[in-house]
Order: structure tokens, then sequence, then C-alpha cells
């Protein structure tokens, strides 16, 4: 049943309204309930295809329901409609005003009544596409402060990688922060690339969420997970490399390539003059989970993540060698 | 005074991007002073290159006091400025936002660590700082509450009011916060709008930071009489919000006495024109901000009050 979380009148003629799909079996199931919810960065799109996905595979066996499904495809209307990241009449991130207050601004508003809406809920996924810029293996991130309670879960969603980083004042404003103080257990998966669908990527995350209604005892069906992540608790074994010069970038191999030192991953190149400004090669012998997607870059801008120390896991995942 | 390059990334098309600073006198970091460092601030900049020739005047009529040094950096970021775009043009982030800022991170740390490189340390820091909601502020100068903050330091700037800010935690990555952090006495100074450029408003700027550089023996300069600045914290704001959505019409300015409900906005229909509702005063008070948008959004502080004891 399509209900409306929140609303706010517009100046001209229009509401802004927050929406949701709850599906539970007829006679209101066991109480247990999970949210998917996306859509709080509107140049990520990658979610839509799950929050579709779910709905029709729930559709097709009925009778497996036995809690709660709640489906938050669009928690920023405006940003999505305008491909926009932030919300653009404000200019403003709205993955950094959560918890919010409903005696706050339009944006503070919403977001309280969101967190509130999603308050209760056994588990809460919160599907990002990283951005525009990034391409991303499937993958979950979990807050220190968090992972004792949040790593096994994590561990059944069917990702690739489970990345538990260092705690961060500013991220304290966060949606997945901000719920998981609250008790609702929520995991941030982020996978493919801003303003795409990856297909391959949505089916392996909806396995994953079956398998996690499986486990909540939400799902009776089928729920086949088939991919065990790699999961990083020490934050020294991720290595940031950014762009030394600014330039266009030619990206030379995939996300999920397995790298040894030296072996190069793209050319930042530069068009005007036809010469090349700096070969990107990797430092360390790692596995590649994040990739440089949108060419121009910036001195500093983000051109790959690697995981160092896990080589034999990332070979057993497919990682191919250079 | 003396202007150098004091952070530069070059770029494939556009000019390279330079942060210039200009420094003036010689000796101990006494006071920094920062402008812009998002596209749409104007005034700030303003602000700031009507500082730098005051400043230069001053220098060459020797009314520096040796032995001190200040420093201004008019724009921390041109390259939004020149593109119109509040934040930075590739990916949107916000300088003001990656304090301390990562020398080996993304571009945006990068330029905040280049910049608070050299401008940590320094005795007095003044950021010429802007506020996300379009209007108008009463002048003031803000201050985050980290245990380091000085009011009676602010207070010598002469505004009419000091206020103080628990921190969010977005607010750690701003300058003023990590400024105080890294030991320097740290102020942002609003005074009203930041897009538009309004003489009045610059005056009131620089006679603010020349009153404050000369109670602080920088520079030998008669005091702007001034206010006597009244410390408040910003929680203590009482904020009216908009009912509803629609054209916003404003009855008042900031710095305005107003009694307990005085009329101070409506909003009306923009298909009909008919009054859709009434802003009244909740509490007698001085208006401290008023929004400036033509439209207005349901529940947006469009007004802000300072209490006034009856």
């Amino acid at each position: 049943m399509i209900e409306i979380v929140t609303q706010v009148g517009l100046p001209v003629d229009e509401r802004l309204c927050i929406k949701k799909n709850r599906l539970r079996p007829a006679d209101g199931g066991n109480g247990r309930r999970i949210s998917i919810i996306t859509g709080i960065h509107g140049d990520e799109l990658e979610g839509q295809y799950v929050c579709w996905r779910v709905q029709q595979r729930i559709s097709e066996h009925p009778k497996c329901l036995r809690g709660t499904v709640d489906v938050y495809p669009a928690m920023n209307p405006f940003g999505i409609d305008s491909v926009t990241r932030g919300i653009p009449a404000f200019d403003l991130d709205m993955n950094r005003i959560f918890p919010g207050s409903v005696d706050g601004d339009m944006n503070e508003y919403i977001a309280a009544q969101i967190i509130g809406d999603i308050s209760g809920s056994d588990l809460a996924l919160d599907i990002h596409a990283s951005n525009i810029y990034l391409t991303e293996i499937p993958q979950i991130r979990i807050n220190e402060i968090s992972a004792q309670r949040l790593v096994p879960l994590a561990q059944k969603a069917n990702v690739d990688f489970v990345w538990v980083h260092g705690a961060s004042t500013v991220l304290e404003s966060t949606l997945a922060y901000s719920l998981n103080s609250w008790g609702v257990d929520t995991l941030v998966v982020e996978m493919g690339v801003g303003m795409r669908i990856t297909r391959a990527y949505g089916e392996q995350l909806t396995d994953g969420i079956f398998s996690l209604m499986r486990e909540l005892g939400i799902w009776t069906g089928e729920a086949q997970t088939t991919h065990t992540p790699i999961v990083s608790r020490n934050p020294d074994e991720v290595e940031f490399l950014n762009a030394p010069v600014s330039g266009v970038f030619v990206k030379s191999v995939s996300h999920g390539a397995l790298l040894m030192p030296g072996d190069e991953i793209g050319l930042i190149v530069d068009p005007l003059r036809g010469e090349v400004l700096d070969r990107v090669v990797s430092p360390c012998e790692g596995w590649l989970f994040t990739v440089r997607e949108y060419p121009m870059v910036d001195q500093g801008s983000l051109m790959a993540r690697i995981l160092k120390g896990h080589m034999e896991e990332a070979a057993r995942k497919g990682g191919a060698a250079q | 005074m003396k202007k150098e390059v004091l952070y530069e990334i070059k770029a494939i098309y556009r000019d390279d991007f330079r942060v210039t600073g200009y420094t003036f006198g010689e000796g101990e970091k006494a006071l920094c002073i920062v402008g812009s460092m998002r596209g749409n601030e104007n005034r700030q900049l303003y602000c700031c290159s009507r500082l730098v020739a005051r400043l230069k005047q001053l220098e060459e009529e020797g009314r520096l006091i040796p032995g001190k040094q200040i420093l201004v950096i008019p724009c921390a970021n041109p390259y939004s400025i020149n593109t119109k775009k509040r934040f930075w043009c590739t990916d949107n982030t916000d300088i003001n936002r990656m304090f301390p800022g990562y020398a080996l991170g993304e571009t945006t740390q990068r330029i905040a660590a280049g910049v608070f490189d050299v401008i940590k340390g320094w005795q007095y820091g003044i950021q010429f700082a802007s506020f996300y909601m379009p209007g108008t502020f009463v002048p003031h100068i803000r201050m985050m509450d980290t245990g380091y903050q000085d009011t009676e330091l602010a207070c010598e700037f002469g505004l009419p009011y000091v206020v103080v800010q628990k921190p969010r935690p977005f607010d750690t990555a701003t300058l003023n916060y990590n400024w105080q952090i890294w030991g320097t006495h740290a102020f942002s100074l609003y005074t009203t709008n930041t897009a538009r450029v309004d003489e009045e408003s610059a005056l009131q700027a620089e006679n603010a930071v020349l009153s404050f550089m000369a109670r602080r023996r920088l520079i030998n300069h008669h005091p702007h009489g001034g206010y006597r600045s009244e410390v408040i914290r910003s929680a203590d704001f009482v904020s009216v919000r908009a009912t509803c959505s629609g054209f916003l019409q404003c009855l008042v300015k900031p710095g305005q006495r107003v009694g307990q409900d005085t009329l101070l906005a409506r909003i009306l229909d923009p298909y009909e024109g008919c009054v859709r509702a009434e802003l009244r005063a909740p509490v007698p008070g001085v208006i401290a901000f008023a929004g400036d948008e033509p439209m207005v959004y349901e529940n947006t502080a469009v007004l802000k009050l300072i209490r006034e004891e009856t």
C-alpha cells in the first residue's frame, strides 16, 4: 500500500511528498520489519532497480512474506527529478541533516519525519551508488562504532566487500548514523555508479535483501546468496589514489581487478597538447574496489581505492590479474 | 604590502587556480583575515578588497604597529566566484566543510589544507562568513562554542551582537572551528547579506575590523565608537517560521525592535494574491534575520528574533 511518509506544501500548486510502499501479508504479519531506502542523493539511481525488483519478487510468491517490507525509493524527490545530488533549491546534502528536527526548516522537518517513520524497523538498508565520479564494487560500509552488531548482518547481504571505516564527526549527520544510534540496525550499501543502473549489481543486492529477510523471519521463500564478502576492519588496508595532476582520465582496468605494484590503472592525458600527463599505477598489491569513472579530473580527484592484503579472497571472487 | 600566491593548482583548460594573500608588516603572525570561500560570497570579497586598500594606505602612512603581521586572503575560491557556482565547480564540495584539510586528499581537501597550512597558528583570525539561507542579518560576530572562544575579545569589534553557537557535526570541518582548535582566536563576521554588495554594510564591516585591530594594538587608528556588544547564544534566537508556502512579503528589517504580536510578514497566494498567512512576533524582541527570497517554503525560518525582556 502506498503511504505518504510526510508532505509539505510548495509555493505554486504542488506538494512535496515522501512516499513509501508497505508490503505485508494479509494477516498483518509477524511484526518483523525491513526498510529499504534509497534516493537520498538524487544522482544515485542504482537503488531504484532494487526497489522495483524486491517488490516484483515478493509479488511472485506473496505467501512467503511473513513480515513487513517498507520500500522508500525517493527520499529526495527534488534531487531525483532535477538530476541533482543534493536538495536543489537549498544546495544542501540531504545526508548531512539527520536526524533533522520537527521544529526545523522544511528539510530538517522532512528528515525528522523520515527518521520517525523508519524507526521501529528491525533492519534498514540505505542504498547508495557512490556518485557520478566513481564506480564501486557492491559493498557495505560500516562505522567502526557499529561494527560488532552490523558486520554479521552485512556478511549475509550478498555483497563483495564489507568496509569497516573509522568514525568521523561529520558522518554523525547521516541517516545511517542517526538510525544506528536510535537502535535501528542500518547497513549502508554502495554499488555501481551515479546516474546509471547496473542490472547485475541490482540483482546481486536483491538476492542479498531476500537473504536478510529470511534471516529476520520476514521471508520464507527462496533466498540464494552467491557472494561472500571480504571484510576489512583495518582502515590501513585501504589505499587511496588521488590525481597528481588535472587532466582527462582514460581508464585501463575495470573495478574488481587484481593489481600488482606498478600495474597501470589509467592515464591522465592532455587533449589540448596531445600529451600524457601522468600514468596512474598501483602503488601496491591489492584489489581495485573503487575506480574513477568520470574522465575529467582535478589535481587531488579520487582515482581509485585499493584493498591490500586480501589477494587470495579477491582472486576467488574472480578478480583478474592485470 | 606584499602580494603572493599562497596555494596553486594547475588546471588543464582554465587558468591555474590561485589563492592570493596580501601581507602587511613583519614579525609576529598577529591577524589573518579570510574573505570569500564560496562562489556567491561577493560581499565578503568586496569587504576584503576594501580592507586591503585601507591597510595599504595605513602602511604608507606608517600606522602599522611594528613587529605585527597582518595577512588578508580576499578569496580562497576564485574558480567558484568566476563561474558563479556556490561550491567547487567539479564536484560541488564546500571548502568550508574541509578544514583542517588533507594535503594528499581530494581537491577541496587539498585547497583547505594548503590554505590552513598558511593561516593556522595566527593569534587572531577573522572570516567574512555567509549564512546558508538567503536573507539579511543584523551585524554580528559569530563564534563556535569550543571552550576556547573569547567573547570579550569579540566585543571589541563594536558590532551589536556576539553570537555563540554550539557546533553541529558538520561545523567541525569549518575554518572557524579549526582555527579555534589550533589556538587562534577566531571570529566569523556577518553583516547583512551574501551575494549583494552594499556600501553601508561594507563600511560597517571595515570599521568593525579596523576598530578591532586598533584595540588589539595592531594599527594606529582611532577606533570607531560602535556598539557595546550583547553576547547571546544562537539557541536563544526565536524563529518565526512560514506556516505555508507562497510569496513572502516581509514587513520588518534586521535591527528593528518589535513588540509581541507585531505583524512581521505576510505570505501571499501566488495565484490569487490573497493573504495565506500572517506571521506575528511570538515575543518582543529585535529582528536578527529577515529572509529576502521572494518565494518561501513551508516551515522555513523566515525571521529570527532576539528576545528582549519586558
